[in-house]
């Protein structure tokens, strides 16, 4: 699966973190979204932090 | 469109007698049949409540309904919902839609990453481990409130801000009030004049001086003395009140649940499922709210523009829609989607800080005192029933 994030909609809760910490990561100084894996294999672990992400800021696209 | 749904003349607080944790009786029944209902509002306004996991969820992050606090009626009970509140002070972020509001939180996100939260483990074990020892010294038998559950979290969050924790019964006792809904006006207005009078005159001397803390690194921003105040405020109080009804109450939880007790006794690595488990289960801050901007059509009704719906957190985090037998304790379920820190922009930004706290004395707590139980019967144990934050007063304990 491929993803995108967006960083401005981005509100820094770290529910990706926290969630799947090999894929998403936070910014040292903003606390917003980093992808450290835009083409994550297909994991519940994902598909959880897409959808528990609080601003929809993740988008998983195909 | 609108089909007819029940009216209630107002939100349902009471308790169901000898079941502590469960949101009232009225709700589930209702929730089942009508996820949204009309509800009185205790002003007078006719506005909705809503209960279902998946209305609620939606309503919270739709930026077509409000938090401004000029906007919004109080759902519960109390001489502050009788009044129509001014306009949040700068800073008070909350009660703020974006884009003002995403310019404070944005100035703070950095501040409470996972990482960041994570780094404070040690010193939140080492306050941990302070406290269970006081707890041994004083013989086998404490309030586990006032000897674990809220001076933990209040220390953190005052190293953590950068607050002289030797004030914390100051504070601690004026927070007490704000969310207690049976406080007079005049008892909150005090609480909050006297506590932002303490919060500018530190952040006037951090920014004379700045200190290696959270409150000392915004004066070096674009924030205003006046927006810090109340950004110390929110933070501060968000800090004190919350994470230690968790503690307190999560104990009581558990120990009327010992077989989820024992299963999390035998596999300590359960123990952030069953932080998430306790979290649904509870839902401390049981009730939130918004106000419609403008007309929404929202489960087959018309909401008004300007009418306020109530956000019944407790009630969606025991939808059986999204939580099978959700009235039942389990430390094995996966409760992530869990409500209590909200949802939309305006989610729990300590939320990160709440989890390596609850982790931490929940493990230390349990690890130290095998034997712990209630030192009273259940049904003596103090419940906040009136309070905007559920928990219990006190919860005396032993362990011999």
């Amino acid at each position: 699966m491929r993803l995108e994030v967006d960083r401005e909609r981005c509100v820094g809760a770290g529910m990706c973190v926290l969630t799947a910490p090999a894929v998403f990561d936070q910014d040292e100084q903003d606390g917003r979204v980093r992808l450290l894996e835009p083409e994550p294999a297909e994991a519940i672990e994902v598909a959880d932090a897409v959808r528990l992400c609080p601003a929809a800021a993740i988008t998983a696209v195909g | 469109m609108t089909k007819s749904v029940p009216h209630l003349a107002a939100l349902p607080t009471e308790r169901p007698p000898g079941c502590p944790f469960d949101p009232p009786a009225e709700l589930a029944p209702l929730r089942d049949e009508h996820p949204l209902v009309r509800m009185t509002f205790p002003d007078g306004h006719e506005g909705w409540l809503a209960m279902g996991h998946t209305l609620v969820r939606s309503v919270i992050a739709d930026p077509r309904f409000s938090a401004r606090q000029e906007l919004n009626h109080s759902p519960l009970p109390g001489d502050a919902a009788m009044v129509v509140p001014p306009p949040a002070p700068p800073g008070m972020f909350i009660k703020m839609d974006d884009a003002e509001h995403a310019r404070y939180r944005k100035l703070l996100t950095g501040k409470f990453t996972v990482r960041r939260m994570r780094l404070l483990t040690e010193r939140v074990e080492q306050v941990t481990a302070d406290h269970l020892d006081a707890m041994e010294r004083q013989g086998s038998s404490v309030d586990l409130v006032n000897a674990f559950a809220r001076p933990i979290p209040a220390l953190v969050i005052c190293e953590l801000l950068g607050v002289p924790y030797e004030d914390h019964e100051f504070f601690q006792r004026n927070v007490a009030p704000l969310n207690e809904p049976n406080s007079s006006l005049d008892e909150q207005m005090a609480a909050i004049n006297v506590l932002g009078e303490y919060l500018y005159q530190l952040i006037v001397a951090k920014r004379a001086e700045p200190t290696d803390d959270i409150l000392g690194e915004l004066t070096t921003t674009e924030l205003t003395d006046e927006e810090l105040t109340s950004i110390a405020f929110l933070l501060l109080g968000a800090g004190l009140d919350t994470t230690a009804n968790m503690l307190a109450l999560g104990t009581f939880a558990l120990l009327q649940h010992p077989d989820q007790l024992a299963g999390l006794r035998e596999d300590p690595e359960l123990v952030e499922d069953a932080i998430e488990e306790l979290l649904r289960y509870l839902t401390i801050t049981h009730t939130g709210m918004r106000t419609a901007l403008e007309d929404v059509e929202l489960a087959g009704q018309l909401i008004k523009a300007g009418e306020t719906v109530a956000l019944s957190a407790m009630a969606a985090n025991r939808d059986p829609l999204k939580f099978p037998d959700p009235d039942r304790l389990d430390i094995h379920r996966r409760a992530a989607g869990h409500l209590a820190f909200g949802h939309g922009v305006h989610q729990c930004l300590g939320q990160q800080l709440a989890r390596v706290q609850m982790k931490v004395a929940f493990t230390g707590l349990l690890a130290r005192f095998p034997g712990l139980r209630l030192a009273v019967p259940a049904e003596e144990v103090p419940l906040r029933t009136s309070s905007d934050i559920y928990g219990v007063y006190a919860l005396p304990v032993t362990w011999e």
